[in-house]
């Protein structure tokens, strides 16, 4: 008796969980997929500066950015809401890694463009890559007439050019951070003032939720030359992102909302209260 | 001596069965599409990569899906579906083991059209499910094709579509999956 129940357990383990066996297989089978690393922030901008995602090939993002006056201003001036700066701007994906930039900011009426290259992108499977690298450039045009001659200044001088690598890492769900080395130049300075400055950014941005995140941003300068009142630009505010749309509301002592002015032009002290609230607004078509 | 002889002969038999030629037939580009109809918008979205076998004689069947091969139109949508919906850095994968029922005898050499029910468990988003839907299986010029559509509740599977979309997600999806087979040993 016994050894025939035990003939018949074994002979019901010789088959296997239907269709277990089959996907096993299939596992088996697979190859390593390349497994980008995506959203690493949700938008272009983390706050003041660019982060460095790009925009799809044929993605068209349009943004509108304004930073009010200094909150510090006072009642009368409804604590800056009364003195606005905007910034209307177009990015177009000319490829996945490509992007183009077109601004104009009705501070200084300066004329910006830009090109944004993903060189590298974070990415997990068949290529192990730790971090995304972007490069950017771009120009800026100071349409702004001179007010003795209420003519525009000589082409050239007008100009400044910023270069920025920017290098960051998802580094779980929640948390990104990029680092930014930056080199702003302007074609005309006066003494003790040099053309090129150099500095470094830092921003980082935690989820809070799955659609609403906290962005940090902060540059240091190497101020040898500058003038003595401007300061590091540092922002702090809040992402919120809703399907095609992603708001920025923020914090920053920069008045400008392009590089070479939040980097190089920023007078405002954070600390005494030169603080202007802001937003960034943009939908990706 | 008699049950001694009995149990070796059984045994023999089992194995004899497991030995006996096994028909497998196995494609790698496989189609999957779901489709989403919700009052503001028309969601639509195609994998070509899925992976799947049947095994013709013990009518066991297996595919795996992997969630980022899913191509949408728009790229921003794409990316939301990965990111917020699917979480597919967490769960990359939809996957579906289980067997043919009720279908008689399917070989290869006979060509054929059959309406089959297949019964598994179906994972999306990290959790399984029983499932069963019905699907039609073809057997032409010694190859097997095979096509089925079902509906998928996100709820079911834990897939959150908060307050704010549900005008633009619906909540009950239709998911349709052709395959065309190639024989492997």
């Amino acid at each position: 008796m016994r050894p025939y129940i035990f003939s018949l357990l074994l002979v019901c383990f010789l088959f296997p969980a239907f269709g277990q066996g089959l996907l096993d297989e299939i596992n088996a089978q697979e190859e390593p997929q390349e497994n980008l690393v995506a959203a690493t922030f949700k938008g272009s901008r983390i706050i003041n500066g660019h982060s460095v995602i790009t925009r799809k090939k044929k993605a068209f993002e349009f943004l509108i950015a304004h930073r009010f006056g200094r909150i510090n201003s006072g009642p009368y001036e409804f604590f800056g809401i009364d003195n606005a700066n905007v910034r209307f701007g177009f990015e177009y994906g000319l490829s996945d890694r490509l992007t183009l930039g077109l601004g104009r900011n009705s501070f200084e009426k300066t004329y910006d463009t830009f090109l944004k290259l993903a060189l590298l992108r974070q990415q997990t499977g068949k290529k192990q890559i730790p971090i995304s690298v972007t490069l950017f450039s771009s120009m800026a045009w100071k349409s702004l007439k001179d007010p003795a001659t209420e003519k525009l200044p000589k082409f050239t001088r007008t100009l400044a050019y910023t270069h920025q690598v920017l290098i960051a890492r998802k580094v779980n769900k929640k948390f990104s951070a990029q680092i930014t080395p930056s080199l702003v130049h302007f074609n005309f300075v006066q003494e003790p003032q040099k053309n090129m400055m150099l500095a470094m950014g830092i921003g980082m941005r935690y989820k809070i939720t799955e659609r609403i995140s906290i962005n940090g941003e902060y540059f240091l300068r190497n101020d040898e030359g500058e003038p003595e009142d401007t300061f590091n630009p540092i922002a702090i505010g809040v992402d919120i992102e809703t399907g095609g749309h992603v708001f920025q509301v923020h914090f920053t002592n920069a008045r400008s909302m392009i590089e070479k002015g939040f980097i190089r032009e920023t007078t405002g002290d954070f600390f005494q209260g030169d603080i202007h609230f802001g937003f960034n607004l943009t939908r990706v078509f | 001596m008699k049950i001694q002889v009995v149990v070796v002969l059984m045994l023999l038999f089992g194995t004899a069965s497991m030995l006996q030629a096994q028909q497998k037939v196995m494609t790698k580009t496989g189609e999957a599409s779901f489709f989403s109809k919700a009052p503001l918008e028309d969601i639509e979205a195609h994998n070509k990569q899925v992976v799947a076998i049947i095994d013709l004689s013990s009518k066991e069947i297996a595919v795996k899906m992997l969630i980022k091969q899913f191509n949408f139109e728009k790229s921003l949508m794409q990316e939301h579906f990965n990111e917020n919906y699917m979480e597919s850095d967490k769960y990359p994968s939809a996957t579906f083991s289980g067997k043919i029922e009720e279908s008689p005898e399917i070989l290869l050499t006979e060509s054929g059209e059959y309406e089959v029910k297949i019964v598994g468990e179906l994972q999306i988003h990290g959790i399984k499910k029983p499932w069963e839907t019905m699907a039609t299986l073809t057997v032409k010029d010694g190859k097997v094709s095979a096509k089925t559509n079902f509906k998928v509740k996100t709820a079911d599977f834990k897939i959150e579509i908060p307050k704010l979309v549900i005008k633009n997600i619906a909540e009950t999806i239709d998911v349709n999956l052709n395959f065309s087979f190639e024989p492997i040993s």
